[in-house]
């Protein structure tokens, strides 16, 4: 069993009827239930639901705070490397967008790890381009070598491997792994991924798995917010989140909710996902799995990440480049995507200070 | 009469132990650990900045409080005796709270990989003090791998609910011969005195603080509801009755 069968099962369920049909009365019922089902969490998402979305709110609040504490993890993204075998219509990586690519030496990958180091920061998260030259498995464990001496947890966003991959991975060091669905609708899937190994739908939707099964104490998915109808999207992410975590009891599962940003190329988004439809999203997410990881990268704008913070938020990125080598050099090449926001470290832990929340920036130890 | 709880070869006047997780800042957390009185804290060594960082939580501990790390992230016995070691080499001592937890949905202790994980480590000379799911049976396979205290679960991790599994506590307290303390689940000052008042011999509180609106305050209550609770147990709790006993239906006819 994979969650490719639960995938099958739901994906052609008609959902703007579905979610249509739900009423005020509905979303009241499962605001007053303890445990939540696939059921309620389909109500919460609902058109009707946004009425009730400061009840959620309450109570999103109130759950973190209790399985979380007044804490909130700090992390920054570590760009190795933006060479891609894919064309994808909507990334600035893209192999048939021409731009100078580059890949981290192992000296500029440890100038890199110093000043994030400086910063403060101890839990990174590695990502590349797919392409099995430029970002193999050898070159990360190299690049691992190095960055153990900086950090204590390090997890990965890389192109998908296998499960034998991720177990080196995993006694070097990657405690995490991050693989974005990008969109559950594998008729857009094909459509936007035009060519090159992310292509495979499957093999994608089972990394997760893979990760869990070598080790991996994290995992976090998610779907690009406006690649298709959000609620829908955001549903199967749910239940994707909600299948790990039963399936694997060991790991960590944690969501994200990235939403598109412009970028190079002409590609827009299909869906305009509003900050009103993330939050709900998010406020669903959080009562139907109240001990996920819901995490925040710095897509969005200072003004909404600030109202995001008590809204179940557990992990935020700070003062992030999506540039290779952009930290040590901060004016070169390409960015994936647009920063919104470029608060430093020091201003978001003054921030969180100030709200009431203690920033962690260690909370792993590589063993 | 003295009054005094031994784990480990130390005594201990105070039966509240508390933790260190949750608080929205060090200092806060510091006041709240000194206003409780207690002498025992529990500190994940996850969160523990083995580069002795200004801003490190060991920091704002006060110093003569003992340290209890914990084993938290460990996900089986293996993990939780190389957190338990990291944490002696760190120089925090030799007690340690073993917490293997290969449930993230619940945060149920596993008390199979936990008795494992005790057995290697009182070995090597730890105070281990397990977190568990409460099982005398378990319980008492922790105490033949040397435990030195167990700590069962009054509820799940963070929930605040009490003392739910109060008959298994109340069992492994009448028939276990090393110190209970009841670990997780207490929301309430009161819940804490009713531990005691059951014959615990410590509590151990960490959300019911560092998440309440005043943790200073709160601890205070804490303590004192645990020392009340605690004199309450020793004075001897009168029988419990729902009636009034003014007849004696059955035996009457005896004069």
């Amino acid at each position: 069993m994979s969650f490719y069968e639960k995938f099958e099962e739901v994906k052609d369920l008609p959902f703007e009827d579905m979610f249509q049909g739900v009423t005020g009365l509905d979303v009241e019922r499962v605001l007053q239930k303890e445990r939540l089902s696939e059921q309620d969490y389909f109500v919460l998402l609902s058109p009707a639901a946004e009425n009730y979305l400061e009840e959620m709110a309450q109570k999103a609040h109130m759950l973190t705070k209790q399985h979380f504490g007044n804490t909130m993890q700090l992390y920054l993204p570590l760009y190795l490397s933006d060479y891609c075998v894919n064309i994808c219509k909507y990334c600035s990586f893209s192999l048939n967008n021409d731009f100078p690519r580059r890949r981290l030496t192992m000296s500029e990958v440890e100038r890199e790890a110093q000043v994030i180091a400086n910063m403060g920061i101890k839990h990174i998260i590695l990502l590349s381009g797919e392409s099995k030259q430029h970002s193999s498995v050898d070159y990360l464990k190299e690049c691992l070598q190095v960055l153990r001496k900086y950090f204590s947890s390090i997890g990965v966003e890389i192109q998908p491997l296998d499960q034998g991959e991720y177990e080196e991975l995993f006694e070097h060091g990657v405690d995490g792994l991050t693989v974005y669905q990008e969109v559950y609708n594998e008729e857009i899937y094909r459509d936007i991924h035009v060519a090159g190994p992310k292509k495979n739908f499957r093999y994608r939707l089972d990394t997760p798995e893979r990760g869990a099964k070598a080790g991996m104490r994290s995992l976090n998915v998610g779907a690009l917010l406006g690649m298709d109808e959000w609620r829908k999207e955001s549903y199967i992410t749910g239940l994707h989140a909600s299948y790990l975590q039963n399936k694997y009891l060991e790991t960590e599962v944690g969501v994200s909710f990235p939403r598109m940003q412009p970028h190079a190329g002409s590609f827009q988004p299909k869906v305009n996902v509003t900050d009103k439809n993330l939050v709900q999203a998010m406020l669903a997410v959080r009562l139907f799995l109240p001990r996920a990881g819901v995490n925040l990268s710095t897509r969005e704008t200072p003004e909404l990440r600030n109202h995001l913070i008590p809204l179940g938020v557990t992990k935020m990125s700070v003062e992030s480049s999506t540039v290779v080598g952009g930290y040590s050099e901060p004016d070169v090449t390409q960015s994936q995507f647009e920063i919104s926001d470029d608060r430093t470290v020091k201003e978001m832990k003054e921030l969180l200070k100030e709200k009431g929340y203690q920033p962690v920036v260690k909370d792993w130890q590589f063993i | 009469m003295k009054d005094v709880l031994t784990i480990g070869g130390k005594e201990l006047q105070n039966r509240l132990f508390v933790g260190t997780g949750k608080f929205a800042d060090h200092k806060n957390m510091g006041e709240a650990l000194t206003a409780s009185n207690s002498e025992v804290v529990t500190v994940a060594l996850r969160r523990v900045d083995m580069e002795g960082n200004e801003e490190d939580i060991l920091n704002d501990i006060p110093k003569h409080m003992t340290l209890m790390p914990n084993t938290s992230g460990a996900r089986n016995a293996e993990e939780a005796v190389r957190i338990a070691r990291l944490a002696k080499a760190c120089g925090m001592g030799n007690w340690i709270k073993i917490e293997v937890i290969s449930d993230h949905k619940y945060l149920l202790p596993d008390n199979e990989e936990t008795t494992k994980a005790t057995e290697i480590l009182a070995n090597e000379g730890f105070v281990v003090l397990p977190y568990m799911s409460p099982d005398l049976m378990a319980a008492k396979r922790m105490k033949d791998a040397g435990a030195a205290a167990i700590m069962p679960l009054g509820a799940p991790i963070g929930s605040n609910k009490g003392i739910r599994m109060k008959e298994m506590i109340q069992i492994m307290i009448d028939e276990m011969d090393v110190p209970i303390v009841v670990d997780a689940g207490i929301g309430k000052p009161s819940e804490a005195a009713e531990a005691m008042e059951m014959g615990a011999d410590a509590v151990l509180v960490n959300t019911a603080i560092a998440t309440a609106a005043n943790p200073v305050e709160m601890a205070k209550a804490f303590d004192l509801a645990v020392k009340a609770g605690r004199i309450g147990y020793l004075s001897g709790l009168g029988p419990v009755s729902t009636k009034a006993h003014a007849s004696s239906p059955l035996t009457g006819f005896l004069g």
